[in-house]
């Protein structure tokens, strides 16, 4: 355990130092970053506005939910499928793989650290938004403990399986286009772009039992304190299995997966 | 017509390198449907709510996502990659043999390279427009076409503007690619009419970050709520972008020393 401690936190600053070489990058990643749910959060306002509410959400339970989905997507993103294609194109996978422990590890560690510089960026625009939308939030201690571990899960939903996605690098050169899948289906069901409640019936269904709901939406209905407790047992329930499935996966597919490995380009 | 000429030589040679991965048309086909796709849901989805959005009715949005697509086609066809191997070129210093060219350094720069697939964009927007269009019936006449063809051609000409004055400073700073993600970030926001936005993300969009007069107005014309002064104060615009970014681009020229020798 301490060695794993150890582990990580050397790991954790090597990326940390690396990448706060960066921060005029990052000032204008944010402006992406940002954007996008503004920019949802405008329209479903101005829909909102023109007839009261839609399903039952009104414009300043938009902004809430927005800005929330904002410090959701940021905290569990992961940047792992756009990087491993050129890792294996260009051959650098070779160093990780030299190195005596699993590549996730560091991995998860200049997530984090990046995590926690863009945080730092983040804010001024968070309370810049909270300032200029005027979000309605109803804050209840139980909901903001449930929120926790359901973010915590979250992001292990998310950043599992989208590592277990990007191993399809091993196999083809071209994994653009199932990125580009995963992307536009994970933005429509995993609430970013709109709150489910707002979804058809059967997309809706479709994301209660597939991950994606996870990775965003459910920690921010459950920060919201939106959801029944049978509900949000239930939503632990499917975080939990999806991180078991993802993991697993990860854990039967990496060996054979990495000996694929040829090294093109090296 | 010199321009022409020089335009096709590097559509030419960007076909002859581009032909080589003919797979790759079909990734882009893919690629572009599924954007158009995902686009398109989304505003199925907020339509399925409403019937209008800031004053814009379903055929409207569709025919301005229309416009979005066929100047997004455009941008990422020719200038976007030229421009963006332009800033290659100051860091390595390959720019000095573009200069030693007969032909201006700044035409040249900017349409030197030349993705053909990115026509797939430009043809699924038109194909939107023409689509929605039909939808929306008589309302077009010649004075709205004539309108949207000057208003598009003003949008473009100012997109460009900004392009060429964001890639130019690369001859002050050396790591700026990133720059052009800022473009990109709002260009992406331009997807929507920007009537509809709040007051400071408007402003941002019409006169920081122009990307209004590539989308909206030529929209707007379309659908007959483009008044005269818009389009005028649009002209107007582009010609006073072209010709700022010229001058800035002459200037930042003055200060390259080269990096090759």
């Amino acid at each position: 355990m301490t060695r794993l401690a150890r582990l990580y936190g050397g790991l954790f600053r090597i990326a940390f130092l690396e990448q706060i070489q960066y921060r005029a990058s990052n000032v204008i990643w944010m402006i992406g970053m940002v954007l996008e749910p503004i920019v949802f959060l405008v329209v479903w306002t101005s829909v909102a506005e023109s007839r009261g509410d839609v399903a039952g959400l009104g414009p300043r339970d938009f902004a809430a939910y927005y800005i929330v989905v904002l410090v959701v997507n940021h905290l569990t993103f992961s940047w792992i499928m756009h990087v491993f294609q050129y890792r294996i194109q260009q051959g650098s996978l070779s160093f990780e793989l030299l190195r005596p422990v699993h590549p996730i590890h560091n991995d998860l560690c200049a997530n984090f650290a990046y995590k926690i510089q863009m945080l730092v960026i983040l804010t001024p625009a968070i309370v810049l938004m909270i300032i200029g939308f005027d979000p309605r939030f109803d804050l209840q201690l139980g909901s903001l403990l449930a929120f926790v571990p359901a973010l915590i899960l979250g992001f292990a939903v998310r950043f599992l399986f989208e590592w277990t996605l990007a191993l399809a690098a091993f196999w083809t050169t071209r994994t653009m286009a199932m990125n580009q899948i995963y992307f536009a289906v994970m933005t429509f069901l995993s609430g970013r772009i709109a709150p489910l409640a707002v979804f058809p019936d059967l997309l809706r269904d479709a994301a209660a039992v597939l991950p994606f709901y996870y990775m965003v939406a459910f920690p921010v209905e459950v920060f919201l304190g939106q959801l029944a407790p049978a509900e949000m047992l239930r939503g632990f329930g499917f975080q939990v299995f999806w991180v078991g499935v993802a993991a697993a996966t990860i854990a039967s597919a990496w060996r054979f997966s990495a000996r694929r490995f040829t090294a093109v380009g090296a | 017509m010199r321009f022409l000429r020089l335009f096709l030589v590097f559509t030419r040679l960007g076909a002859l390198s581009d032909l080589a991965y003919r797979a790759n048309f079909w990734f882009q086909v893919f690629e572009s449907l599924l954007n158009l796709g995902a686009a398109l849901a989304l505003v199925a989805l907020v339509f399925s709510q409403t019937d209008q959005v800031a004053g814009w009715r379903l055929e409207e949005m569709a025919a301005l996502l229309g416009v979005y697509f066929l100047v997004l086609g455009v941008l990422s066809m020719v200038i976007a990659p030229s421009l963006t191997r332009f800033m290659e070129d100051v860091q390595l210093g390959n720019l000095d043999l573009m200069l030693t060219k007969p032909a201006d350094a700044q035409l040249l720069v900017s349409i030197q390279e030349v993705r053909i697939w990115k026509v797939v964009d430009v043809v699924l927007g038109l194909g939107l427009l023409g689509f929605s269009l039909a939808r929306l019936g008589t309302q077009v006449g010649a004075a709205e076409a004539g309108g949207f063809g000057l208003a598009l051609l003003a949008g473009a000409a100012i997109v460009y503007s900004l392009w060429l004055v964001l890639t130019t400073l690369c001859f002050w700073f050396i790591r700026i690619e990133n720059i052009v993600m800022i473009f990109w970030s709002l260009y992406w926001a331009a997807r929507w009419p920007v009537g509809m936005y709040p007051g400071w993300l408007r402003w941002t969009l019409t006169l920081v970050v122009p990307v209004a007069f590539a989308v909206t107005v030529p929209a707007e014309a379309l659908s007959g709520r483009l008044g005269p002064a818009t389009l005028v104060g649009a002209l107007a615009l582009a010609v006073f972008a072209l010709a700022f970014s010229r001058w800035f681009w002459r200037v930042g020229l003055r200060h390259y020393s080269g990096a090759s020798a």
